[in-house]
């Protein structure tokens, strides 16, 4: 008889062991590497174009940029607004709405929304808004009485209000879908039961009982919204102020001007934009702190309604307006690239046709196909990468710490500029710039973190008995992956693919550094017209961008429906 | 038909340094059924995951387990041949009842004809003859059971683990459902060894009852 | 420096050979053009070029066997600092810019930086029919000799295109402008000034404002600066509450102040192609009752290059198409107003009655001025100037 010995069940992993450190690598890697392209520059350093000395020049250069302290203020302003309405309108709206039925179901009504890219809500939006755009010409002459457009500027306004408002759009829906998924963790309904048995309003029993029960599960995304609304490009680009523009934007277009001698001051533009971030992140942290020691006081006084049903009443509203403005934005767009003509007070263009898209298909049809093939790889490679850490882990029994959410996150929580100029540098030497390949691993940096994150609950929530069960029936554990596992899990695995998917198409600065121009697909172009080619093209480049994952999105809800349509227990419909 | 009997030779299992299962031997012989008793969170269920061979790494368990002469100790789950019943019947919801069942059996079975005959006579044993085609979720709890413990069988194991697997059934589903599993397990010369915290489960499989305590 | 080294090969190959070798070069160079894929950057912030550029890849496909991949640009610039990072990077060869469209402070630092291929033009079978003589910015680009370094495309003339419903009189001097401004405010702007329409706006007040325009002919100086251009900033000062957002908010590019036309936001702007208001019309980007004018003094000409880095993967490819690009039947195609209506680069003397014919035959729109309406078209002020001005506008007014 054998040895005792407690590793009885052996090393099952093999390869696998490894995949872990590679997914890691994958994105690791390169924005390393990146960051490091970018600060050597910052100070100095960049002996390729002459910067053979560390100095202090390209920060004397930045700072004496006329715009300069004006782009740090709106970079900060519109960051810092974004975030704190975006928390607030998120955490009220679910506060509001958690005992409404449909509350259970918000998720499907927000994946058009989410799965539309940022940059299309934006181009939208940017004509909903205009002085002479559509709710503009709805009510004019008859409500307004201008016969001409008025001379106000809401879109590019430089205070960066419509900046603040496109950014809303997406991240307001986004953070309530992480709060829906943070809701599972815990017996909120019981809970809820309880504080309202206490006398508690609605509103009042989900802040103090909830809230801070989810909030270490939001943390994370928070953090990410915090950084992408102070660093973000495209949607910048699309609504934002343009002189002096903010910061991130200003690195961009240094970073791209013909005098190369502007690479220094964009490298320092860069790196401050990575220090405001940060800086940013740690004073919400220690806001936090404040938060928690108050609000458990504040809870303790037992209120039991009072300023927070309101409260929570208007972020609601909030929240309903974003949502309405979000999809007359697509809307809007897609009316654009059905019209012949379209002007002011018009509210509807005079004739609809076919043509503006006979005419656009040629032009369309090359970055379509690009988008699809980039996405399509993107997701398949981060598909197997994140199936093959999840499985290693399942294999080896041990859970991933919590500081590899905190690696997961890097990529969400380092400003894109900061890393993807540096990237570039080295692409560039390698030889290897301006490939399908490189915008494919590009793209993989953002897009893994977000299939991982969005797979691994699912994942770890599946019964193991289930693979126990298969593997005393004599099945190895390949086989128990292929045939138990995946089948079993199909829904969550084409869920997070579509998920991954859109984010690949929705990608522009990722693009643009490493395909160097050269590839293009329907979110970099749109964002090229969008500066101001004509709108029935950018309605219809905007359309396409968001009918790509919609279709995504619907695949992977109808796919395993159709597939299991004679399987109850996962067929997705009761 | 029968391999032999399933024996633990010096079975120890702790966690943390705490102890969970005191040093255990014990043969099953071919068709005989032990019933360990306890509380839950004694470690019944982690005694049975060890000679399954799916044990968490977190447990430190030592002790060696054999079928016959045939040690298993170190064999992936998958080669020991040894069935287990949950307290959930576990079909898979992405087969159907005869799928399920498929996945069980031998890959050497290859004639497809013998695999479906195989099959619908298992299937007729459980008095459920004819629902090969039908989806796991329209099946009623008495007959979930009795196909996963048909699936059990089908794959040819040379040992029997129950985890308290009439625990969800109702009483009347509980009788019929025993009688259904012990008699099986007597049938097919299995060594069983039942985990429990029912004293009625201990009486129905009639055999040896272990005690164990809470630690 | 393999460029200059390069360049100096060519030089010396290209001098001594005669017209009758050059048949024989170019047949070789189509010959290796096939196959090849043209990288041509070229800013694609309007449609109808796009669709033209389209329609050159699909015809030099089906011509030559070359096939033209646009990389469409934000800013030409772009496509400068990408040779310069490969230049950096140490990419001698097999560069990824092909061909790009370019001139003025661009084309000029691409000189200066040995950044070109060339020269190249004299190689090209269509560019001896080029006018030289009477279009002098199709061989001074933006008073910088171009030396065969680029070839020209398309020529641009600064025209205002109004909406003739909402605008009775027409400004036709720089100061008549202001005035008009001051009478309809916020109903006028220009495009950005890091655009070269924006700041080809405030060159056009500068050659009428300046005491002496002869001196923009030459590079801008830390002495002259100042002085010459401090009327033009003067009359800025002046006209900028009155433009469109007070002037603190600017459309991007010309087709976004195009956009704003059409929406009725403002009355007149500023465009570069003489045929815009025609174009616009008849693409439903405008309503039909937009009209031209220019200033009795005359404006701003300039004209449109293609030229071909020095570590260009193809350039025998590049050749081709910037070849076909003037040939008059190409030149006649562009300057159809319903394709893109461009004004052509080629002196009609030299070409054949059959090939004049094809010009002779274009549609003709109210909204499209005569040669002779567009008047004197008044050479580019050195690159310098443009730069200083758009620096100096920068730290003015951004706040």
């Amino acid at each position: 008889m054998g040895e005792a010995v407690h590793e009885v069940t052996v090393d099952r992993r093999g390869l696998l062991s490894w995949m872990p450190a590679l997914t890691v690598g994958a994105f690791m890697l390169p924005i390393g590497a990146g960051l490091i392209g970018t600060l050597l520059p910052a100070f100095g350093y960049l002996p390729a174009i002459g910067g053979s000395e560390f100095g202090l020049d390209p920060w004397r250069r930045l700072f004496a940029y006329p715009g300069f302290a004006t782009s740090v203020t709106v970079t900060l302003v519109t960051g810092v607004v974004t975030a704190l309405l975006a928390v607030g309108i998120a955490f009220g709206f679910c506060a509001w709405a958690h005992d409404w039925r449909w509350f259970r179901r918000i998720g499907a009504w927000l994946a058009p929304i989410l799965s539309t890219p940022h940059s299309a809500i934006a181009i939208g939006f940017a004509f909903l808004v205009a002085p002479s755009g559509w709710i503009a010409r709805a009510l004019s002459p008859w409500l307004t009485g201008w016969v001409l457009p008025p001379d106000i500027a809401t879109v590019h306004d430089p205070r960066g209000l419509a900046l603040v408002f496109g950014l809303l759009l997406k991240e307001v829906p986004y953070l309530v879908l992480m709060i829906v998924g943070a809701l599972q963790q815990v017996p909120a309904r019981q809970h809820l039961a309880i504080a309202h048995a206490l006398g508690y309003s609605r509103a009042a029993a989900w802040i103090k009982v909830i809230l801070p029960q989810i909030y270490p599960q939001i943390r994370l995304p928070v953090y990410a919204v915090i950084a992408f609304s102070l660093s973000v490009v495209d949607v910048a680009l699309i609504l934002g102020p343009s002189n002096p523009p903010p910061l991130a934007v200003l690195a961009v277009r240094w970073f791209t001007d013909a005098d190369i001698q502007f690479y220094f001051p964009a490298a320092a533009a860069a790196t401050l934009l990575l220090v405001l971030v940060i800086a940013v992140i740690a004073g919400w942290f220690a806001l936090e702190r404040v938060a928690m020691t108050t609000g458990r006081r504040w809870i303790a006084r037992g209120g039991r309604r009072g300023v927070v049903a309101a409260g929570a009443r208007a972020a609601a509203f909030g929240f309903g307006g974003l949502f309405v403005l979000s999809v007359l934005a697509i809307v809007g767009m897609g009316v654009w690239s059905f019209a012949t003509e379209w002007r002011f007070p018009d509210a509807w263009p005079p004739a609809l046709s076919l043509a503006n898209w006979m005419r656009r298909l040629d032009g369309l049809a090359h970055p379509a196909w690009i988008t699809f093939v980039v996405g399509v790889l993107a997701t398949a490679i981060a598909l197997a990468l994140v199936l093959s850490c999840l499985e290693n882990e399942s294999r080896g029994r041990r859970r991933t710490g919590t500081g590899a959410l905190w690696l997961l996150y890097v990529p969400l929580l380092v400003p894109q500029v900061a890393f993807l100029f540096g990237g570039q540098v080295l692409l560039v030497r390698a030889n290897f710039d301006g490939t399908i390949v490189a915008v494919v691993w590009a793209h993989l940096i953002f897009v893994l973190p977000y299939l991982f994150l969005s797979l691994a609950d699912p994942w770890r929530a599946f019964d193991p008995r289930y693979a126990r069960t298969a593997a005393s029936l004599g099945a190895s554990p390949a086989r128990v992956f292929w045939r138990i596992k995946l089948p079993i899990l199909l829904r969550p695995v084409l869920i997070a693919s579509a998920v991954a998917f859109a984010v690949s198409v929705g990608q522009y600065l990722a693009t643009v550094f490493a395909g160097n121009g050269r590839v293009a697909t329907l979110t970099t172009d749109a964002v090229t017209l969008a500066a101001g080619a004509d709108r029935r093209v950018i309605g219809a480049y905007a359309l396409a961008q968001a009918i790509f994952p919609l279709v995504a999105y619907i695949g992977a809800a109808v796919l395993p429906a159709l597939l299991y349509a004679r399987r109850r227990a996962i067929a997705g419909v009761s | 038909m029968s391999a032999g009997a399933l024996r633990l030779a010096d079975v120890r299992i702790e966690i943390g340094g705490r102890e969970l299962i005191p040093p255990l031997t014990l043969a099953i012989e071919p068709g005989e059924c032990v019933t360990v008793m306890g509380p839950s969170g004694c470690g019944k269920s982690t005694l049975l995951a060890y000679i399954a061979g799916t044990i968490e790494p977190a447990f430190r368990a030592s002790g060696g387990v054999a079928i016959g002469a045939r040690d298993i100790t170190r064999l992936p789950p998958e080669a020991r041949r040894i069935g287990i019943q949950f307290q959930d019947d576990l079909l898979f919801p992405h087969l159907s009842v005869g799928g399920n069942l498929a996945f069980a059996l031998p890959a050497g079975v290859r004639d497809r004809g013998a695999r479906r005959q195989r099959i619908e006579a298992a299937l007729a044993e459980a008095e459920l003859a004819g629902f090969a085609d039908r989806d796991p979720a329209t099946l009623s709890g008495g007959q979930r059971a009795r196909v996963a413990l048909m699936r059990t069988l089908l794959a040819e194991p040379q040992a029997l683990l129950l985890d308290e697997p009439f625990n969800k059934l109702d009483a009347q589903l509980r009788n019929d459902f025993r009688r259904f599993v012990f008699a099986h397990a007597e049938q097919w010369g299995l060594p069983t060894l039942l985990v429990t915290h029912d004293a009625n489960d201990a009486q129905a499989a009639g055999g040896r009852v272990i005690g164990l305590a809470r630690p | 420096m393999p460029v200059r080294a390069l360049a100096a090969i060519l030089v010396a190959l290209a001098v001594p050979f005669a017209a009758a070798a050059q048949d024989f070069k170019w047949s070789g160079i189509v010959v290796k053009a096939k196959g090849q894929t043209v990288n041509f950057n070229a800013w694609a912030g309007d449609e109808t070029t796009n669709a033209f550029i389209r329609w050159v890849g699909e015809e030099v496909g089906k011509r030559y066997g070359v096939k033209v991949n646009h990389v469409k640009l934000k800013d030409t610039a772009e496509a400068v600092t990408r040779v310069v990072a490969e230049k950096a990077a140490g990419r001698h060869q097999d560069g990824t810019v092909d061909l790009v469209w370019i001139n003025g402070p661009n084309f000029l630092a691409m000189k200066q930086q040995a950044l070109l291929f060339g020269p190249f033009t004299q190689l090209l079978p269509n560019h001896a029919r080029v006018d030289t003589t009477n279009i002098r910015s199709n061989v001074i680009d933006f008073t910088v000799p171009v030396d065969g370094m680029e070839s020209p495309w398309r020529r641009a003339q600064i025209v205002f295109v109004y909406d003739g419903k909402r605008v009775r009189e027409v400004p036709r001097s720089v100061p008549e402008l202001l005035a008009w401004a001051k009478g309809h405010p916020g109903r006028l702007t220009h495009p950005s000034i890091r655009n070269f329409l924006g700041s080809t706006f405030l060159k056009q007040a500068l050659y009428e404002l300046a005491p002496d325009a002869a001196v923009l002919q030459r590079p801008a100086t830390d002495d002259n600066f100042a002085a010459v251009t401090a009327p033009m900033w003067a009359w800025y000062d002046e006209l900028r509450p009155h433009l469109w957002r007070q002037g603190r908010q600017l459309p991007e590019n010309g087709p976004a102040q195009r956009q704003l036309l059409n929406d009725g936001e403002i009355d007149m702007m500023i465009s570069f192609n003489p045929a815009e208001a025609a174009v616009a019309i008849h693409a439903g980007l405008l309503p039909d009752s937009v009209r031209t004018f220019v200033f009795a003094r005359g404006t701003i000409g300039n004209t449109s290059f293609v030229a071909i880095p020095y570590n260009a993967a193809n350039k025998e490819g590049a050749m081709v198409v910037a070849d076909f690009l003037l040939d008059p039947a190409t030149q006649a195609h562009a300057q159809d107003f319903r394709q893109m209506g461009n004004f052509s680069v080629l002196d009609f003397g030299k070409l054949s009655a059959a090939e004049r014919k094809r010009f002779d035959n274009l549609p003709k729109s109210p909204a499209l001025p005569t040669n002779a309406e567009l008047g004197t078209t008044l050479l580019e002020p050195h690159p310098t100037w443009m730069t200083r001005i758009a620096n100096e506008w920068e730290k003015r007014y951004t706040k």
